[in-house]
């Protein structure tokens, strides 16, 4: 027994050591050119060595390439440590909850359906930064510039070409055919009230047939035997027929095609599906970068976010986070330019609409759809 | 003098026992859920009274509330039907393969939602194996079943979770029970419903409740279930909770329904707990070579396989189906190719993209693991000197008030506890918002009270005279508890410890708490992976929930292993 409480006591420990060792981040970039044991007594000067660290809040679908990171990191002699902080919603809602002290220096990852939100409580700095000269107007919805764009990403109708091929029909060309009879029971969506993408998809509706005339348009969907799940993931994985469900059209990101190739199970040539980008059928989500109030470094927080600006860092953005960079000097990879279906014009509904509006909308869609 | 200050400690050893207990909870739970519910009704306009009850009578709320409780009813009616016959088999008698059943029934606990999801589709989905062989054996043109989105969907997926709980906390304390009560009282000439209903139902009572009450608490706080696989036609509080804080940010209401949903819970725990002070009592226990015996009879063999079959089917097949789907080519059209494939367990070894926060399979097991016993240690370092002060102190005033509170983590919502360690734990020393210790910390939270309720049942039966006969023969209480209680509860630890495991295992911590992407738990990296277009994705997202399922096996035999060797037998 004794033995056996010595090792589970070492066990602990052991644990709390490992625990230790893994706490701080990219451990690789530090203490490069500095031997510790002089580093104490300095003086901290302009040129010394010792990196600070700067603290990115994002939402759990960051992601970037190592390499990428450490070039700002080099660059600037920082350490950049990430914290996930949930979906977007759950991750604006702690940044606005830790306003008074907040968890970190710069929030990533807010976007046009929840700026509002995010402005309104004043969480953000601003920030004018040069590179917003290479970011077209439409994506800068704030014009104090606390909220600054990075990247965006179309939410479309997608379908699978092979269904249409087969049973001799004519793939959707619009939203407006989804509610002709040949369509019936063809269409699967995402709940507005727990999914983005179903958020983005009734935005799409009300920008493009108006506020008016968006619910008769969705009765008429419903008439058609429209399907609704909760989530993107069952939408996409569990539905649609593509990966052997029922539906072959469901609303997923005008990015989706692409990636079926770069993530295809063995090389293909062609996606097996295709987006519906006509006019005003996509609604655009852009998310937004900014300075956190309360950061104390504060100037290296703007060089980061001319950093997530930068060509470097906004071609890096596609492969790793499936959404597209918003600066003009961005180039896109091969398999992109070749498969990437972007909408020439989105539905429009304004930060300011959706957010006086959201709940109204999903109340009255859901009246509509779900009773 | 000396004996003075040792009728001192006795007097107050109930009190120092809960000191350690009561810290964890105070800092850990009840100052952060407090910190939010007080923010969240001070972000609200007018009297928070008025809002609260203006909440409460709402027909809406009153509808979800009324959704909540019935399906919670029905899952754990249910989950008691399925479970206890196998609580019965596990508990009463011996057969080979059994620790591994038990550790494989284990193995559904700690799934992610979404996985499980997709290995119900791939089984009773409009293309899964059933529809398509009724399909091809009835040449029906549409597919039969319909599963998805339907209320039995919720159930079976509750059930499917939740037999776990039945089968160990029930089965545990089961074999223990002195099988001569119910030969006396069939010896007595009572038949054998006689005895169940007069004999072994009233000694059996308090883990039957005891494991009731948790699979009720969990039905009753059900979030994934009710939203993948219930889909949009059903909403539990947990899920309004979530909608009302996340999409519309309306902290009253979201504060009201956590309150709701707290006071429910609460409630059922008071009622527990006065049916427990009535009914338990202290019952002689024996050890396991003496309460079971082997399948003798064919009648018994066959009504143990079949007991056996119906457990396999509704808690297997769809871990077979996952995993099946993990090893097979998913687009079959391309190129006729339809046979086996390891290209998804490659691909997970494989980072493409030089992507910052990629990591091995490996590692995103490492960290589950460590989490896991960190976990382990935490519950069962606080969750022992609770239970043993619940079970010694009947009626001690502050157990009274206490033990109830014990199981209010379980009710409380992940969504509003996670924004309260935002607002709360955000000055040193306790500045944990961004720590990785947090994560093991809230798996804790919800391990504790399945820990206490594992433990209190076994600590309650051990009869007072043999303490009494022990301090009599001069043992001193560590004596007593080394000697006498820690062998009795020995199976009742483990138990508690496997509980502890697998919840820290099969919790997805990111919704509800800031993490490191770095060093993410397996949960976690299926879901990034799950949020991907793309085959590929899909395919090492199944690949990964193997590995997950193998290795949750394989620990939980571990753990089994681990009573054989020490303290569990007497």
């Amino acid at each position: 027994m004794k033995t056996k409480l010595t090792l589970i006591t070492l066990f602990i420990f052991t644990l709390s050591a490992c625990g230790q060792v893994v706490t701080p981040t990219s451990p690789t970039t530090d203490q490069t050119s500095l031997p510790p044991t002089t580093q104490t007594k300095e003086q901290p000067t302009e040129t010394s060595a010792k990196p600070e660290t700067l603290t990115v809040m994002t939402h759990d679908s960051f992601a970037a390439s190592d390499e990428v990171i450490q070039t700002f990191e080099e660059e600037h002699n920082v350490n950049v440590r990430f914290l996930e902080a949930g979906d977007t919603g759950t991750a604006v809602n702690k940044a606005v909850l830790s306003k008074g002290n907040p968890l970190a220096d710069v929030f990533y990852g807010v976007d046009n359906t929840f700026l509002s939100r995010a402005l309104e409580e004043g969480i953000f700095i601003p920030y004018h930064s040069p590179l917003l000269d290479e970011i077209d107007d439409r994506f800068q919805l704030d014009d104090q510039n606390r909220a600054l764009p990075v990247d965006y990403g179309d939410v479309c109708l997608n379908y699978q070409k092979a269904y249409f091929e087969e049973n001799d029909l004519q793939p959707p060309r619009n939203l407006e055919d989804l509610t002709e009879p040949e369509y019936k029971g063809l269409l699967t969506v995402e709940n507005p009230a727990t999914s983005s993408p179903g958020l983005a998809f009734l935005l799409a509706t009300i920008g493009h047939f108006g506020e008016d005339q968006y619910l008769e348009y969705w009765q008429q969907l419903v008439e058609n035997d429209l399907n609704v799940v909760n989530d993107w993931e069952t939408a996409y994985y569990s539905s649609f027929s593509q990966a052997g469900g029922s539906t072959p059209i469901v609303v997923s990101y005008g990015s989706s095609p692409p990636f079926e190739v770069i993530f295809a199970e063995e090389e293909i040539e062609e996606p097996p599906t295709a987006a519906v980008v006509a006019e005003g059928s996509c609604f655009r989500q852009i998310e937004f970068v900014g300075i956190l109030k309360g950061t104390e470094k504060q100037e290296l927080a703007q060089k980061w976010i001319d950093f997530m600006l930068s060509p470097t860092f906004q071609e890096d953005i596609p492969l790793n986070m499936f959404v597209f960079p918003v600066n003009e000097n961005a180039e896109l990879n091969e398999t992109f330019q070749k498969y990437l279906a972007i909408p020439d014009e989105t539905a429009e509904v304004s930060p300011q609409d959706i957010s006086e509006n959201r709940e109204k909308w999903i109340r009255e869609w859901t009246e509509a759809v779900l009773r | 003098m000396k004996l003075s200050s040792k009728i001192k400690i006795k007097q107050y050893l109930p009190y120092l026992l809960w000191i350690l207990p009561l810290a964890f909870l105070g800092i850990f739970y009840f100052y952060p859920l407090g910190s939010i519910i007080q923010l969240s009704f001070s972000r609200g306009e007018g009297n928070a009274l008025v809002s609260f009850w203006k909440a409460i009578t709402d027909s809406t709320v009153r509808s979800v509330l009324g959704f909540t409780v019935w399906q919670a009813t029905l899952s754990t009616l249910l989950t008691l039907l399925l479970g206890l016959p196998g609580a019965y088999l596990f508990a009463r008698y011996q057969f080979r393969g059994k620790n591994f059943l038990r550790a494989l029934m284990g193995v559904p606990f700690v799934l992610p939602t979404l996985v499980v999801a997709a290995g119900f589709n791939a089984l009773l989905g409009p293309n899964g194996w059933v529809n398509t062989l009724l399909m091809d054996l009835f040449s029906l043109s549409s597919p039969p079943i319909q599963f998805l989105h339907t209320f039995g969907a919720i159930l079976v997926a509750h059930v499917f979770y939740n037999t776990t709980i039945v089968l160990r906390v029930v089965g545990d304390f089961w074999s223990r029970l002195d099988p001569r009560f119910s030969q006396a009282a069939q010896v007595l000439g009572g038949n054998r419903w006689q005895t169940l209903r007069e004999v072994t139902i009233p000694l059996l009572a308090p883990a039957v409740a005891a494991a009731a009450l948790l699979v009720f608490i969990f039905d009753f706080t059900s979030f994934g279930v009710i939203l993948i696989l219930g889909g949009p036609q059903f909403a539990t509080l947990e899920v309004e909770i979530y909608y009302q804080t996340i999409s519309l940010f309306n902290l009253p209401l979201a504060a009201t329904l956590s309150l709701l949903q707290l006071g429910m819970t609460l409630i059922l725990t008071i009622i527990y707990t006065r049916l427990m002070n009535k009914i338990s009592r202290p019952v002689q226990q024996r050890a396991e070579r003496q309460t079971q015996r082997p399948l003798s009879t064919w009648r018994k063999k066959i009504s143990a396989g079949a007991i056996i079959g119906i457990l396999l089917l509704i808690l297997t097949t769809p871990l077979i189906a996952l995993g099946t789907r993990s090893i097979t080519h998913l687009t079959p059209s391309q190129g006729g190719n339809q046979g086996l494939t390891l290209a998804f367990f490659k691909a997970l070894t494989q980072n493409p993209q030089q992507s910052l926060f990629y990591v091995p399979p490996s590692t995103a097991i490492i960290v589950s693991l460590l989490y896991g016993a960190i976990t382990v240690v935490f519950a069962l370092i606080l969750g022992l000197p609770a239970a043993w002060a619940l079970a010694r102190g009947r009626d001690n005033v502050l157990n009274k008030v206490l033990d109830p509170l014990l199981m209010l983590p379980l009710g409380t919502s992940a969504v509003t506890l996670g924004l309260g360690f935002i607002i709360s734990l955000d000055q040193p020393p306790l500045d944990l918002r961004a720590s990785p210790i947090l994560i093991p910390l809230v798996h804790t939270l919800v391990a504790f009270p399945f820990v206490v309720r594992s433990l209190t049942p076994a600590l309650k039966s051990i009869q007072p005279n043999l303490h009494q006969a022990a301090a009599v023969l001069g043992a001193s209480p560590r004596q007593v508890f080394r000697h006498i209680d820690l062998p009795m509860i020995g199976r009742a630890l483990l138990v508690a410890a496997t509980f502890a495991f697998t919840i820290s295992i099969g919790e997805f911590g990111a919704t509800s708490l800031i993490v490191r992407p770095e060093f993410p738990t397996v949960p976690v990296v299926i879901y990034r992976l799950l949020s991907r277009p793309g085959t590929l994705n899909y395919g090492q997202a199944m690949a990964l929930s193997t590995i997950l399922m193998v290795f949750t096996l394989s620990g939980m035999l571990a753990i089994e292993r681990f009573r054989i060797a020490d303290i569990g037998e007497f």
